[in-house]
């Protein structure tokens, strides 16, 4: 853990280096900017299941802030490290992979927050007290929820990677995760508004709890501070539990790497 | 010290014939082939010694630097590298080893090689000062000056070459497993990089296990050579010895006019080229031959072993034949 501080500031370095890059990226996740307007537009005409369209503005812009925010790629790093090889090089640190990883992708946090602070203003005056909580109590569990779902998000993103070592062509995988993200977490349709089924299958699924919860938290739909609190534990057993996950299939593979070169 | 006692590493590969008859059927029943990448080696290298690992594309050379280095796990057999089992990867074994396997390993392709430092210097947990101090002899040595701040992309095969040796040796390792570390450079280059892996032996007593396929970069490097062909061992000594078993010829070239008639009986014509010809001379002849040449050919006179190239060519054959 003495690295860390080193890994994270060349994280940082590396992620001003790849600045072209990352501002691509953030356009590719513009999906809830589309949401808003298609949803707004229903809302303006008379509120939808509750739900008025200073509601869908607050949901989807805070959507966009932390998707941004929480997000990585991690993911397409690691399988194509496994993929050439150059993993190798990491295993040949005295340092665990995943440490370095954690470094280069928390690293890029400070210029995601850059990027998405004008959205953070667009929101304070579109929303502001009107929508947003404000006590303490649900501030801070704002904090964790935050965090939480940017470790959840990193470690389903080093579970998809990891797949690399058994499969020859993990990327297909990634983009049916997405498919699957997209509806169970909220990313596109606010939870509550889906057919009772897809929720209930989402309270089994770790996917809300990257997005749609801590949204929902932010926006005052969970008022009651125990509810909340829940719904962040949740969100960190979902994180534990996949870290643990990601670390057991890490295990597996180099042993399988180990044993057939790759 | 580096130990291997009966390595053996084989592989499991999916052999699948071409056409689309075979790709639909490949689908539901696939099969293996296993590969014996090494079958069975063994030897020890002392600690600051310099061993050249030769042999042909698929010889086994670099799955057995694999083994060593702890990034493959043997089928079955020994290996220690200073004490430790490679496999295990312990922080103590990866402070003391090194595997360079060409220039894109360890430099961070956007970022100057300066940042692969930092990272390379807080991993291994080194001391600020002694990193500075080895940084600034590795740049001395290998001619880094003005080349760590560019982004590593911007450097050219050589550059990065360098840079890549200067990584990963900062942690000062004492065992290097080097695999074509002068793969595509020019000649100047390669004699760098060879002064370079020799003065850092010296200077650190440091055990090198060399591949490469140009045989300059083992004849000025490598006292002793291992020569593996098929994963099997053909051939573990003295460079000099191997060369002096396998060709015991010499070749002598010389300017200067002789008759048509008179050249061939002094020795096999190899070359001839502006005015100079090149013989093959059976080692017992040499001095009547050379002999003769100074009284009748004049003085510019030059007597060396043959190429590693055909002493290698010769040694697969032969084996190969048997």
């Amino acid at each position: 853990m003495a690295a860390l501080p080193t890994l994270i500031r060349l994280g940082t370095i590396e992620a001003i280096a790849y600045r072209a890059e990352m501002v691509v990226w953030l356009l590719t996740t513009t999906m809830p900017l589309v949401m808003l307007s298609l949803w707004t537009s229903v809302a303006d005409e008379a509120p939808f299941a509750a739900w008025a369209t200073r509601d869908f503005v607050a949901y989807y812009l805070v959507a966009l802030i932390l998707r941004n925010l929480t997000s990585n790629w991690v993911a397409w790093q690691v399988a194509e490290e496994i993929r050439t090889g150059t993993v190798a090089g990491r295993l040949l640190r005295p340092v665990h992979p995943f440490a370095s990883y954690l470094g280069t992708h928390l690293g890029a946090v400070p210029l995601r927050a850059a990027a998405v602070a004008p959205v953070m203003v667009v929101l304070g005056f579109t929303s502001g007290r009107a929508v947003l909580v404000t006590d303490p109590g649900h501030l801070g569990l704002i904090v964790a929820a935050v965090v939480g779902c940017w470790a959840l998000t990193f470690a389903v993103f080093l579970c998809l990677g990891t797949l690399a070592f058994f499969l020859d062509k993990p990327m297909g995988l990634i983009e049916a995760y997405f498919g699957v993200f997209a509806i169970m977490s909220g990313y596109l349709v606010p939870l509550p508004l889906l057919p009772s089924w897809i929720q209930t299958m989402a309270r089994w699924l770790p996917f809300r709890s990257m997005l749609g919860d801590p949204v929902a938290i932010v926006i005052g739909r969970v008022p009651d501070l125990g509810d909340a609190a829940r719904l962040v534990a949740q969100q960190w057993a979902w994180a534990t539990g996949l870290l643990v996950l990601a670390a057991a299939l890490w295990r597996r593979g180099v042993r399988r790497y180990e044993a057939f070169g790759g | 010290m580096i130990a291997v006692e009966g390595l053996t590493k084989h592989f499991r590969v999916h052999r699948r014939p071409p056409g689309l008859k075979a790709a639909v059927r490949s689908l539901f029943h696939r099969s293996y082939d296993t590969v014996k990448a090494v079958d069975d080696i063994s030897f020890t290298i002392e600690r600051g010694e310099r061993v050249g690992f030769l042999g042909p594309n698929g010889a086994g050379k670099t799955t057995t630097m694999k083994v060593l280095a702890g990034l493959l796990h043997p089928s079955s057999g020994a290996v220690t590298v200073e004490g430790h089992r490679p496999f295990a990867r312990t922080p103590e074994f990866l402070q003391q080893i090194t595997l360079v396997m060409g220039q894109k390993q360890q430099l961070i392709w956007d970022l100057p090689p300066a940042e692969t430092y930092a990272l390379n210097r807080a991993v291994f947990g080194l001391d600020a000062a002694v990193a500075r101090r080895t940084l600034d002899e590795l740049t001395e040595l290998l001619g880094l000056g003005g080349l760590t701040d560019k982004p590593t992309r911007q450097l050219s095969l050589g550059e990065r070459m360098k840079c890549e040796l200067a990584a990963a040796l900062l942690h000062q390792p004492t065992t290097l497993f080097l695999d074509e570390p002068t793969i595509g450079l020019d000649v100047a280059m390669q004699v760098t990089i060879r002064d370079f892996i020799r003065d850092y032996n010296q200077r650190h007593d440091a055990t090198v296990l060399l591949t490469s396929h140009y045989m300059d970069d083992v004849v000025a490097l490598c006292p002793r050579v291992i020569v593996i062909d098929g994963g099997r061992i053909i051939h573990d000594g003295d460079l000099r010895a191997l060369v002096k078993t396998m060709i015991p010829d010499k070749l002598v070239s010389f300017t200067g006019a002789l008759p048509d008639d008179e050249v061939p009986r002094l020795g096999e014509v190899v070359k001839r080229e502006g005015g100079r010809t090149t013989i093959l001379v059976p080692e017992a002849r040499l001095r009547e031959v050379i002999g003769h040449l100074l009284d009748r050919a004049g003085t510019d006179l030059a007597v060396e072993d043959p190429p590693l190239e055909d002493v290698m060519r010769k040694l697969f054959k032969d084996k190969r034949a048997s």
